[in-house]
Formats: C-alpha cells, structure tokens, sequence
C-alpha cells in the first residue's frame, strides 16, 4: 500500500504529454522583459538603467528585504527600458526589458557538465551563495530560498524534504529534470541538508513516474542518508503540508509552517538550481518549463530564460493551435490563465497549457445544493461551501475562525463542485480582504 | 368537572406569579433611552445606508444626542435638511455642506476600449479585480460587473447595456459612498453636486503613460498637460500620468473639456454651446 495523503484529494486525468521529452533548449528570444517582482514578498529594486550593457548572469535587481531574492539578466545585450509590462497576475507591473546581442556569459559561470560532488563548503556561505544567485521555490509559490534555508532558532530540523511529486497534470518539467539530473539534484539536496542541519532527505515521488523513481532510487545509493519513497497519485500531494502528512505522518499545525513539525520542503527543481549556484557558481536564470496541451503538435519540455515571451515557448512547441482558447501558466489546477500570450516566463513558471476553446469556458453556474463534494475533497479539511458565502457577506470575523487562512488554494472544491461554482475566486477575495484587515490591525 | 375547576385555578394562579415576577423584573432592569433618540431617529432617512459612517439610522440618532455639537456628524442621505431638522430637535446647530453626488471615472464603454480576454468567473467586480486587471487592456477601468448597483441601497446606480458602464440616478443617489467603498477599481468619487447639478470631471482614473492609455482606451487621460494650462483657476493637477479636477476649486468655466484631445472630461448637465464656427458652416450650406 503506498503512502499519500489521508484527508481529501482529488485524482483528475492525468495528461503528461510530454512525458519523456528530453529537455530542449531553444533559439534565444530577440528582447526579455524582466519582472522585478518574481517571487513572494518584496520585488527587488532595478540597479541597471537604460542604455546599461549586461550579461548573461548579471544582477539586474537587488533584494529588497529579508523576504526578497537578487534577479539576474537571463540575456546579453542592452537594457531598452524599464516599463510595466503585462505578467502572469494579469497586471501591468515593473519589467527590466533587454535586447539580446549575442550570448556572452560572465567569466565567473562554470558552464562545463561535469559532475562536482564536493560539498566542503560552510552554511553561511551555502545560504550567501542561495542569496545572491536569487533562488526562490521553483514549484510554484516561489518563496524566497534563503529564507527556508535559515532555520529559526529554537528549532531543530530532522527532515529535509524533497517534493518530486508534481501533482498537477500535464507537468512534467520535474520528473524530465529527475531523469536528466538526478545526480546534481542528489548534491543540490545534500547542501541543502547542510544548511539547515537535517539528518535525512525524504525525496517523495508519485508513482505515475516510474521511470523517475528508478533512477532516483539508483542515484540515492551512492550518497549517505538519501530515501525515496514512491507516493500513491493524489492531487493535491504536492503541497508541503499534505506531503508532509505523507511521507512522516506529521500534522502542521494551523497557521504553522513546516519547521515546527520538524522538516523543511523544497522543490526538486529547487535542489537543482541551488547545484549550479553553489558548484557551477550560475545564477537562477534559467529554468524548464513544460509547454503541453491535447491540441498542440509538439509537448515538450525546454529549458527557457527567464523573460522569454510565452508566445516563443509555444512556437518551438509547434505554434499555436487555432481552437485556442486559453493559454494557462503552470498546471491545470492551480494555474492562472494569461490575459495575453506575451507574457514572459518568470522563475515561478513551471508549465505552459494550451487549453482548447470547446474545453476553456467554465460550467454554467447553479446554485449550491449543499451535496459536500467540496468538503470531502478540501485537503485541508475546509467547509469550502460556507466559506464562499461567508465571503460574498464579509463576514471576515467567522471567516478566520473557519480557518481561511489555511487554505492552500489547490483547486480542488472547485474542480469538482457539480454545481461549477467559481469556490476558490470567492475564497481568494475572501483570503485577502482578511489578510487585509489584519494588517492594518497589526500596524 | 374538578379537572377543568382545578386547571383553570393552578394556571390563573401561575399566570399571575408570573406577571409579577416579569414587571418586577421590568422595573428592575428597566433601560431608560433619551427619548430624544426616537425624535432624532424619526427625521433620519431610515434607510440604514451607513453613509454616516455609523450602524445604521439609530446609531447615527445615539451618536447625535450623544454628542455635544453635531460637528463630524452628518447624514449624506438626508442632506442639509435632515440635519437642520435634527440640529432644530437637539438644540444645536448643523454644519451645512455642499450636496454631493458619486461620480463614475471611467468612460471606457464598448466601443471605446476594446475587449481582450474574456472573463467567465463569478460576477463580482471584487472577485475579478483578484484574478487579473480586467477583459480590456486598461487596468484601471471599470469591470462593469456591478459590485455597485449590488451595494446601493437606493437603487441609484445600474449597468447601462449598451456601454457597459454604471450610471448614477442623480435624483437617487444620496451620496451615502456605499459604491466608493464598493468599487475595487476606486473609480466611483463623491463630488460636489455642483450648481444646476452642473459638473465637470476628468472621466478616467488610468495611470499608464499616454501611448498605452490610448491604445487600450480611446477616451483615456493621456496626461497632455493641456486642461492644466487651459484652467484659469489652478484647478486641475496631473498626477501620476492622469488629471484630476478638484471640486472646491473649479468655477465650471468649461474651458478644460474644450482642449480634451480624448474627451475624458465630462461636463453634465449644462446647456448646449453656442458653437459658432458650426453655424457659419450650416449657414454657408443652406445658403
């Protein structure tokens, strides 16, 4: 019997078209626009100007606070301005715009293949390296990397957790990286493991990737203290509360984080990223995004610069399709759909979904018939139903009290209400008026 | 017989323990109101819009005896009068103000600002605001999904179909800000009524610079500066890429919609222009 999580779920189709795609890389894009603001908490603050000359690796934006990361340019070439630009909030927000002019790298990358295992280096300087090479979670929520890193005091870590699971359908960037890079994503996790003193790295796999998990299995001998368990197919298993439940049997509790019951989750893609910071000395730049969909020619997986428009991503993928009818950033479940195809790719871009017309527009909205589909799928064991009505009347008082803010925002309530009412957009609103509110009660 | 005696007794008797107990118990915990408070309350509205900013039209009438001048307190919905009628109850006088009305600041209708994406979620203006910018390229102009028209207690406001735009009932609205409060966009603003109902306000609250703003709208505020130079009274500030006329300041002189390249400015209710270039060319033609 294989181990997932107890409570809620659900198990939509799973679609991973470009499953076993080697990871491409495509011609490079003939200008970036990159945000400033590509990750949880503060945006960074542009240190170039226009006319600048950058390249590849460059910063281009500082941290702007503890929770903020440093961005890179992606490309070389000159800076043409900085304007607001359209991004995946469906919002015009800061862009550094560059024009590529070749593709020159700073001298410090090491961008030879070769294998380096040899992890004698101190935490400060991991969590330093973590920093400035402006890694964030690459799973999608792209929490700021250096944060995690740093283990409040008091606390102890016994876990470190690598979330290989990608639970969304159609994605299959993790699992591709998995198959190619097994061996840096084991070292990427074993500083990991050092910087936040963990004893053991938990890496959970679902078992719709048995390919992966072989080869990760096989790898994880060479190194000390490195398991892999494979994990029954339910979505949402790739939260960090609900993979913890899965693989040690732990509860976070309410409003906590990881740290409290001990462990500490990072994306695979993350553990990748932090290799080539730390041994290949590379910022995050790049990353691979999956471009799938049931009407395009060519899924596949690319290894993309950041700032590249979507638009390219789709061309190399085989162009698009002409019964388009909404092109989604990440996966199916918690994507969000882009206002314009321009759009570029940011860190926290893990996929590209081309959805046709006949399936794009949403159910005809009934009303609730208080059926409670929602409620046995919440994986958090919410009352989505109650929630959405408590957030169309503002009562934010009860609100908090049933939890909203425990809400992951997977999905799945709306995913199988019968009645196809929007639950999670009422939630969302709900969230933040509350988060709203309490702010202001704090200052 | 004795049944019917013996309940008729035992019921009568507790009937009247009872009484007692509940006017001992009245008199005891008895809460004495100013009486005052149902004078002030009957000239209110009653509508409880909370445009006063208080719990309805009884707490504003609490707030009212309470207070010692009625300075800060003033019932929108009721207006001068209402507050007169009070001040006249309580003794006090009134601080008059200025009768106000919810403007929209957002011209883009249909055919103006074109559609982009679609948006098929929950009809809720404050839902949509969360998910993405709006279905037209302009980020700052109206949803058109009636957050407004659901929160107006006085029927004032509705969604006009052809341009997709709300339109405030002048004769109905009350200024009472429920709409203000409700727009996630901050496009709806109270503003002085004017004389006649006479109003002149730049329609467009878009900050992006004047190229994108014209793209996405055709009647965008393009920041020109031309309305700033063309007012003779400094009431006009362009800020953050869009114009704004402040009420107290502008004289109504009309000589900012005339230089509007876009037509943001909206002048409403004022008569027809005496345009006399258009005159001489009707009368050239008919000659």
């Amino acid at each position: 019997m294989l181990k997932t999580f107890p409570k809620g779920g659900v198990h939509p189709k799973e679609n991973k078209f470009s499953a076993g795609k080697p990871i491409e890389t495509i011609e490079l894009p003939k200008q970036v626009s990159i945000p400033i603001a590509q990750h949880i908490g503060a945006p960074a603050e542009a240190v170039v100007k226009k006319g600048d000359q950058v390249k590849v690796g460059q910063l281009i934006a500082k941290s702007g606070g503890f929770v903020s990361t440093n961005i890179h340019s992606s490309v070389s070439g000159t800076v043409l301005k900085i304007d607001n630009v359209l991004d995946t909030s469906g919002y015009k927000k800061t862009c550094i715009i560059i024009d590529v002019e070749g593709d020159e790298w700073l001298d410090s990358i090491d961008k030879s293949t070769e294998l380096n295992t040899n992890i004698d280096i101190s935490v400060d300087e991991i969590r330093n390296k973590v920093l400035d090479s402006g890694i964030v979670g690459l799973g999608g929520a792209t929490f700021p990397t250096h944060v995690k890193l740093s283990v409040p005091l008091g606390k102890t870590c016994e876990y470190l957790i690598i979330n290989a699971v990608e639970c969304e359908p159609y994605l299959t960037a993790d699992h591709q990286l998995m198959l190619e890079k097994a061996d840096e994503i084991m070292v990427g996790s074993q500083l990991m493991q050092k910087a936040i003193g963990a004893n053991k790295i938990l890496i959970g796999i679902e078992n719709n990737k048995p390919d992966a998990i072989k080869i990760m299995s096989e790898v994880a001998k060479k190194y000390e203290n490195i398991e892999v368990s494979p994990l029954k197919v339910m979505y949402p298993q790739g939260g960090e509360k609900q993979l913890i439940k899965a693989l040690i049997n732990r509860e976070v509790p309410s409003g906590g984080l990881p740290i409290n019951v001990g462990c500490v989750v990072q994306n695979v893609g993350t553990a990748f990223a932090i290799y080539e910071a730390v041994q290949k000395n590379k910022p995050l730049f790049e990353r691979v995004v999956t471009v799938t969909g049931t009407s395009l020619s060519k899924p596949c997986n690319i290894l993309t610069r950041i700032g590249t428009s979507t638009i390219e991503l789709i061309e190399a993928a085989g162009g698009l399709p002409e019964d388009t009818g909404k092109v989604v950033s990440g996966g199916p479940m918690m994507g969000k759909a882009l206002s314009a195809i321009t759009v570029p790719v940011t860190k926290g871009t893990s996929g590209v979904l081309i959805i046709p017309a006949k399936k794009s527009s949403r159910p005809k909205t009934y009303n609730c018939i208080r059926c409670g589909r929602c409620m046995n799928v919440c994986p958090m064991g919410l009352e989505p139903y109650k929630l959405k009505n408590m957030c169309v009347v503002k009562m934010h008082e009860e609100l908090q009290a049933e939890r909203i803010l425990d809400c992951i925002e997977c999905g799945s309530c709306a995913y199988t209400c019968p009645a196809g009412i929007p639950l999670l957009d009422y939630i969302r609103l709900g969230k933040a008026n509350l988060n709203k509110i309490l702010r202001s009660k704090k200052s | 017989m004795d049944i019917i005696l013996n309940t008729l007794i035992t019921l009568s008797a507790l009937g009247v323990v009872l009484a007692v107990i509940l006017f001992v118990v009245a008199q005891k915990f008895k809460v004495i109101e100013d009486p005052k408070i149902d004078e002030v309350e009957a000239c209110t509205p009653g509508a409880n819009c909370g445009g006063c900013g208080l719990p309805g039209c009884r707490g504003f009438a609490e707030a009212c005896v309470k207070a010692e001048t009625l300075e800060g307190l003033y019932c929108p919905a009721g207006g001068n009068e209402v507050m007169k009628e009070i001040a006249d109850v309580l003794g006090l006088t009134a601080e008059e103000k200025e009768p106000q009305i919810a403007v929209v600041r957002c011209n883009g209708s249909h055919d103006k600002r074109r559609k982009t994406t679609t948006y098929d979620s929950a009809l809720s203006c404050a839902v949509s605001a969360t998910l993405f910018g709006g279905d037209t390229d302009c980020q700052y102009g109206c949803l058109g999904l009636g957050d407004c028209v659901e929160v107006c207690t006085f029927d004032a406001i509705y969604i006009d179909e052809e341009s997709g735009l709300p339109i405030v009932d002048e004769d109905k609205c009350t200024a009472c800000g429920a709409c203000v409060t409700a727009c996630p966009k901050d496009i709806i603003e109270l503003r002085n009524k004017g004389k006649k109902s006479r109003r002149i306000y730049v329609s467009c609250v878009n900050h992006d610079k004047g190229a994108p703003a014209k793209r996405a709208c055709d009647s965008a505020c393009i920041a020109c500066n031309k309305c700033v130079k063309a007012c003779p009274f400094d009431a006009i500030v362009v800020e953050n890429f869009c114009a704004y006329i402040d009420y107290e300041k502008c004289k109504l002189c009309r000589k900012c919609v005339e230089v509007c390249p876009t037509g943001a400015i909206l002048e409403l209710n004022f008569p027809p222009r005496k345009v006399k270039v258009e005159n001489t060319e009707t009368s050239e033609i008919e000659n």
